[in-house]
């Protein structure tokens, strides 16, 4: 619980769960939380790296670097935008088409 | 804590009813914050904590309860090709994922850097990461505009 490597490899499980989610789910709001797994998954090694990575070494050990820290702040606040949009087209599709299922949205097919 | 959160990202997506989901996502992305306090970003766990928790995961209850429940309820299952697929799909990006990781020398690195400040992040976003800081403010603006704008648009065309 201590090395870089923990942390990482959390990272590539939630990744993963989150793929998995985007290929068998059909239920829109399934998908919108596959999605958010897989930032958390990006967020994670955000930090991770920036915290155990520093870009300098001062003499009380690393100097921190608040790189990575910065940009999950940004990060957290455009899938929070994201979300935001993902509901309000899911609760339209839902007054459209009186269903959820992305497989029943046919009136966007090419 | 690494357990709990990979468990309800997998309760997030694997639980029958749409709403102890929602849920397991909240425990999800609470297990990601308490990963960022050990990594001692407290800053960003507690936005995450804000923003998600607050947020996000009280939107998506509210969304579950718009719709109505037997909508949620008669969810099909997926074909057990589709199934087998997806595990694959997502077995096979973790583990190469974690062998390349673990190929690599990244486990030497076991020193957390001193705690950023709050005036160190503060710092960082309003001198050289402005310009996107000022995008973002256009983004989200943008996006709330036009949800609300989807929402209420279909309301005035279908009076109920």
């Amino acid at each position: 619980m201590n090395s870089l490597t923990d942390f990482v490899l959390v990272s590539a499980m939630l990744f993963g769960i989150g793929v998995y989610g985007l290929v068998t789910k059909r239920n829109a709001l399934r998908l919108l939380f596959a999605v958010e797994i897989m930032i958390n998954a990006a967020n994670l090694n955000f930090v991770a790296f920036g915290q155990y990575l520093p870009s300098a070494s001062g003499a009380q050990g690393p100097v921190t670097n608040a790189l990575g820290q910065t940009f999950v702040l940004f990060s957290i606040a455009l899938a929070a935008a994201e979300a935001a949009v993902i509901l309000a087209i899911v609760i339209v599709a839902y007054r459209l088409h009186q269903d959820v299922d992305v497989s029943e949205l046919k009136s966007m097919e090419g | 804590m690494m357990v709990v959160t990979v468990g309800s990202a997998i309760v997030a997506l694997e639980a029958d009813e749409i709403i102890y989901g929602a849920i397991g996502l909240a425990g999800s992305l609470f297990g990601v914050a308490t990963l960022f306090f050990l990594l001692n970003a407290p800053y960003v766990a507690v936005f995450q904590i804000a923003v998600y928790i607050g947020a996000v995961a009280v939107l998506i209850l509210f969304t579950v309860m718009l719709v109505r429940q037997e909508k949620w309820a008669k969810e099909v299952p997926a074909r057990s090709l589709t199934r087998i697929a997806g595990v694959a799909t997502g077995l096979a990006i973790t583990l190469s994922l974690a062998l390349a990781v673990v190929d690599t020398n990244l486990s030497q690195f076991t020193t957390l850097a001193n705690n950023a400040t709050f005036v160190d992040i503060g710092v960082l976003i309003s001198t050289g990461d402005a310009p996107i800081l000022e995008v973002l403010a256009l983004v989200l603006a943008a996006a709330v505009v036009g949800a609300m704008t989807l929402a209420r648009a279909d309301r005035e065309e279908k009076p109920q």
